[in-house]
């Protein structure tokens, strides 16, 4: 057991909602000599990451070599044992609560889609929604104006417009995927954590999801964990590979494959 | 968002209507028409008519936890027993002198029990508004109270059921002892009159019918624009993926308390509506069984829609009052099997088998 640390007193006055992340002078998301161990076993292991504002960024690796545990500190899921966190130049994630975390603008899509089923794909999304969360306020709410077009345009984004009034629980695997790439969108993060997308996906939804995540891209940083090749090679500029806890390499897709540590990781395994 | 929702309870539009035609054409057959005219409903039918009517309420309230929220209610039988004790107090404080003793302050059974006065929760009973104020009070408290302890501890399922059963099942033990102050295994009865109506004439009965069918009418309102509002959404996707709704922001304990709490006053209002027009209220009420009951005829109706839960409450009703007429022996083993039946071919009530056949949504 690693001792418990309560971060969630801290930062107590600001206004999660609104916080704005500075990125004016460098990286979105920095993350310096992250360290994490279980019962001894380093699942990360002085990790050492930079993702800029706007890039997409693909994160590839062999089984166990820290990738989801990576999200899970990013997400204050886990709590490192050395090591330091900033989102923007101002924001010490290690200082965070998970919720505040995620309220800052950081979206997590887990890799099993979990929508509501018996809801319309738009009540889904409304639900989803930055807002009051009080019982009484969700008696008499309406959405605004303003919140109605940024659903249209998520679902527009998310390729759902035709599927807006239907049940979620009718819908595809992959749309359902998207659907929930949908609900951390109407939050407005500004990084969105991706794991293990196509995992499962058709041919056709694989190829969707690649165009819907480069979309993303831009407007905000997105990080990918994928295993499928290929669809990594279709969405990636930068591809950064993960081996036992540590940065193994970095690159575009080409120059990663073609060296040699990284051959002899995939080779070996 | 709303008048779409509105226009598509295609069921509920049609009971609501049936419950406003019932509201007129009852009493008025019951009331204008001779007893000879083949167009007169005997005030013996308007009874039975009005206890389904509060049964229904106590079905649609149950809709409500167990088929938007989730939460398996076996002991929805307490919170309609509550409502209808707290009237019974009240109908009983209104005999007056005019029991079997005489007693102008005391009901015959504190005086048979050499009480010489009122215990203090018997205080103030006299008064309706006081009495119908506990009506919403006393259930609704003990929903909130048992259900702030079990929400917040993350009971759920079958363990949140079996609670549920053991709440109603204590309180049964309680009011059947005669020190409690209820009766006993009597209950309250002999109720003579209501603001000074009397219970047993024609009038009175009708009046109590229409008060149900509008409570009926009423709720299915407020309950629809419920379960159709953001706080119904929620409701729906937390009995579908709780942690879900609880990683997106929303505090799932607070909206299931308030349903429960809500739906648990629902019930109290029924048994109220419910006890001058039966004329008695005991323990019997508390039973485990009823609560069971309940809860098939919701199943029997279909659950998650409301109405199904008013059909079933009406069907099933109706088939016991034919069948103990008939068979009284045989009723529950009819009603156990009709539940094993539907649970087994029919998951979605006679409501879903009515759409299944119309082909509609
Ligand atoms: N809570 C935990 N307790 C103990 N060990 C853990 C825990 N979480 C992860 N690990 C270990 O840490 C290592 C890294 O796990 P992680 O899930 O981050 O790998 P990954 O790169 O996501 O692998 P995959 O490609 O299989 O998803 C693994 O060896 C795993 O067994
Ligand atoms: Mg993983």
């Amino acid at each position: 057991m690693r001792p418990w640390r309560d971060r969630t007193g801290v930062f107590e006055t600001l206004d999660y909602d609104h916080v704005t992340i500075d990125t004016s002078h460098g990286p979105m998301l920095y993350m310096e000599d992250i360290t994490v161990s279980f019962d001894g076993f380093k699942a990360l292991n002085n990790l050492t990451l930079t993702i800029d504002d706007g890039e997409l960024r693909c994160i590839i690796g062999p089984n166990g070599a820290g990738k989801t545990t990576m999200m899970d500190v990013i997400t204050g899921k886990t709590r490192p044992d050395s090591g330091t966190v900033f989102l923007g130049q101002t924001l010490d994630l290690l200082k965070m609560s998970e919720t505040q975390i995620s309220r800052v603008g950081i979206g997590r899509k887990f890799q099993k889609p979990t929508v509501f089923e018996n809801l319309e794909v738009r009540e889904n999304l409304a639900l989803a929604m930055k807002g009051p969360r009080s019982v009484w306020r969700a008696l008499v709410i309406k959405l605004t104006g303003d919140q109605r077009d940024t659903i249209d345009d998520v679902l527009n984004t998310i390729g759902l417009t035709a599927q807006s009034l239907n049940l979620a629980g009718g819908l595809s695997h992959g749309q359902k995927q998207w659907l929930e790439i949908g609900m951390l969108l109407v939050q407005q993060p500004r990084l969105l954590l991706v794991d293990e997308p196509v995992a499962g996906m058709t041919h056709a939804e694989t190829e969707r999801t690649a165009e819907l995540l480069t979309q993303l891209a831009g407007e905000r940083s997105v990080v990918v964990i994928e295993h499928d090749m290929e669809f990594v090679r279709s969405i990636a500029r930068t591809v950064t590979v993960l081996h036992e806890g540590s940065v193994l390499a970095e690159g575009s897709m080409s120059e990663v494959q073609q060296n040699p540590r990284v051959v002899e990781v995939y080779l070996g395994d | 968002m709303l008048m779409r929702h509105l226009y598509n309870d295609v069921g509920g539009n049609i009971l609501l209507a049936l419950v406003l035609a019932s509201a007129l054409i009852v009493p008025t057959c019951n009331l204008l028409f001779p007893d000879d005219s083949i167009f007169h409903v005997s005030t013996y039918t308007v009874t039975v008519l009005g206890k389904y009517l509060c049964f229904a309420l106590l079905a649609l309230a149950l809709d409500l936890v167990w088929g938007y929220c989730g939460i398996l209610s076996l002991g929805h039988g307490a919170f309609f027993a509550l409502g209808g004790y707290a009237m019974g107090m009240y109908l009983m404080r209104q005999i007056g002198s005019r029991g079997v003793y005489g007693n102008v302050d005391l009901p015959d059974f504190m005086v048979f029990l050499n009480w010489s006065e009122l215990p203090w929760y018997w205080m103030g009973f006299d008064h309706f508004w006081l009495a119908m104020s506990m009506v919403l009070l006393v259930p609704g408290t003990l929903a909130y109270v048992f259900g702030w302890l079990a929400f917040r501890s993350r009971v759920t399922g079958v363990y949140l059921s079996i609670i549920t059963q053991a709440l109603t099942y204590a309180l049964m033990l309680a009011f059947f002892r005669n020190e409690m102050g209820f009766g006993g295994n009597n209950g309250l009865t002999d109720f003579k009159d209501i603001l000074g109506f009397d219970l047993l004439s024609d009038n009175t009965r009708a009046a109590l019918f229409v008060l149900s069918a509008s409570a009926l009418g009423g709720a299915y309102i407020g309950c629809r624009a419920i379960v159709n509002s953001r706080l119904g959404k929620v409701v729906i996707a937390l009995r579908d993926a709780e942690s879900r709704v609880r990683s997106i922001g929303y505090r799932v304990e607070s909206y299931k308390l308030w349903i429960f709490t809500f739906s648990a006053v629902l019930a109290g209002i029924a048994g109220a509506l419910y006890v001058p027009q039966v004329g008695i209220i005991n323990p019997g009420e508390f039973q485990p069984l009823n609560s069971i009951e309940y809860v098939i005829w919701v199943a029997v109706g279909g659950r998650g829609t409301l109405y199904g839960a008013v059909l079933g409450a009406v069907l099933v009703n109706y088939a016991k009052t034919s069948f103990t007429a008939i068979l009284p022996e045989v009723w529950l083993f009819a009603l156990g099997g009709l539940f094993v039946l539907v649970t087994l071919f029919l998951p979605r009530g006679v409501v879903g088998l009515i759409r299944r056949k119309g082909g509609g949504t």
